[in-house]
């Protein structure tokens, strides 16, 4: 039952035939798992919050840095290096204290995902790589709970609901009925950082809180066995459909929990890479540095510039054409934000040039910072 | 017969454009290997292709108007 704040508060829900007193009371008595409290998650949770959702569980293990500020909206300036869920439920509590919140400060694995989804009526994926996408997809093919989906590159995004299943049309259809397996690590950039506008995590974001509303309330028709796309610089959505395979199967929970999702970026070691500290390299710059040579595999003008590290800027997508530039007889290091970029760029290298003098900084330029002063 | 195609999300990094227009294609086939002959570093990558917004596995035949897109997972939150 909604108490006289609360009938005040969701006035204009109420107004609405197709919502009213007994679709709020739904969305009262209702929880959500928003797994990822980034770009897609602010929305999703401060209009999650504003509805009206009785237990919102929110799973983040990152804080907040300030790259993070341009579009993860919740957040303020004062915030960087705090935790995300902790700011989070903070200020949402503030926004709605009829709701619930439950903190998971954690790295949803495949060993800790059945436990912590069991307990949601719906589960909003707003992670930012494809390990999780999948193990959060085949935990809810298991625990057969509704998956709201979403994802965005650059100037797009997708949305979709997986696992859905109802009496008329809906059979149900996930994330593998469409990409039976991820991508490689190389083709996935969701390692290192890829450009976004700033507002497109807002819109896509807005969209899955609309399809959780629609889940809960039952009203209009889910965006399930469809896959919308939005190409925000046309302003063009593109609809498809998604069709069951036959082929796609749930995986047993032992299956499960023993299956390798490759999570972390952990990279298909076929040779090692060498790697070397900060600490390293800065012996080696002052000791030898004309027998050195610094490729940072950033993009072009991605920040921030670190002036004693800067020579050769060979973006990671155009390793192969630059291989040219490499000096065989110097002692190459290559550079990038946090290491990942670097340790996937030798790998190609050595892999298909057979180059062998390559060695990744360890913890890229944000690890160089760290210790700069030390 | 021209054949619009759309591109999106990561391959249209590999491509550099999100559209173009593909002559004498009579079929979806036909579509892919012009398009992997053009931009082989795709064969690398994952996406499925669509005919009018359905997504196409086998071959199918192409008619006038028709527009393929080549559609990639997007991984970023």
């Amino acid at each position: 039952m909604l108490d006289a704040a609360e009938i005040s508060r969701y006035q204009r829900h109420l107004q609405l035939s197709e919502i009213g007193m007994e679709g709020q009371e739904k969305i009262k008595t209702s929880s959500v798992l928003v797994i990822g409290a980034g770009g897609l998650g602010c929305p999703v949770l401060q209009y999650l919050t504003a509805l009206g959702v009785g237990t919102i569980g929110i799973v983040d293990h990152d804080i907040i840095s300030e790259s993070n500020l341009q579009r993860q909206v919740l957040y303020y300036q004062t915030d960087i290096n705090k935790s995300k869920v902790d700011t989070a439920v903070e200020r949402l509590g503030k926004q709605n204290p009829n709701v619930k919140f439950i903190k998971f400060i954690d790295q949803l694995t495949n060993k800790n995902a059945l436990d912590i989804l069991k307990d949601y009526d719906i589960v909003v994926d707003g992670t930012d790589n494809f390990a999780t996408r999948y193990l959060i997809n085949d935990a809810c093919a298991i625990l057969k709970k509704p998956l709201v989906f979403g994802a965005i590159h650059k100037f797009e995004g997708q949305v979709s609901v997986f696992n859905y299943k109802d009496e008329s049309t809906n059979n149900g259809v996930n994330y593998r009925d469409l990409f039976p397996v991820p991508p490689s690590p190389e083709q996935a950039p969701n390692c290192s950082e890829v450009g976004v506008i700033g507002v497109l995590p807002g819109i896509i974001g807005t969209l899955q809180a609309t399809e959780v509303l629609k889940i809960i309330t039952g009203i209009g028709k889910v965006l399930s066995g469809e896959l919308l796309f939005l190409n925000a610089l046309e302003m063009q959505f593109y609809k498809v459909q998604i069709t069951s395979s036959n082929q796609t199967k749930v995986f047993s929970i032992d299956e499960y929990k023993n299956f390798d999702y490759g999570q972390f970026c952990i990279l298909n070691e076929e040779k090692p890479v060498s790697e070397i500290s900060v600490s390293d390299l800065k012996y080696m710059l002052e000791s030898d540095r004309f027998n050195l040579q610094l490729i940072d595999v950033r993009e072009i003008n991605e920040l921030p510039v670190v002036e004693e590290l800067i020579e050769i800027n060979i973006p990671f997508a155009l390793i192969n054409e630059a291989v040219i530039k490499i000096d065989k007889n110097k002692k190459v290091i290559l550079i990038c934000k946090s290491g990942v970029r670097s340790k996937m760029a030798i790998q190609k290298l050595q892999r298909d040039f057979g180059i062998k003098n390559l060695h990744s900084l360890r913890g890229g330029v944000t690890e160089w910072l760290n210790c700069k002063n030390v | 017969m021209k054949t619009e195609v759309l591109f999106f999300g990561i391959i249209v990094d590999i491509t550099g454009k999100n559209r173009m227009e593909i002559d004498n294609c009579k079929d979806t086939f036909s579509i892919k290997t012009a398009i992997l002959n053009e931009f082989p570093k795709l064969n690398s990558y994952k996406f499925v292709m669509t005919v009018r917004n359905q997504i196409v596995s086998d071959n199918k035949i192409l008619n006038n108007g028709d527009v393929v897109a080549f559609l990639p997972p997007f991984a970023g939150g």
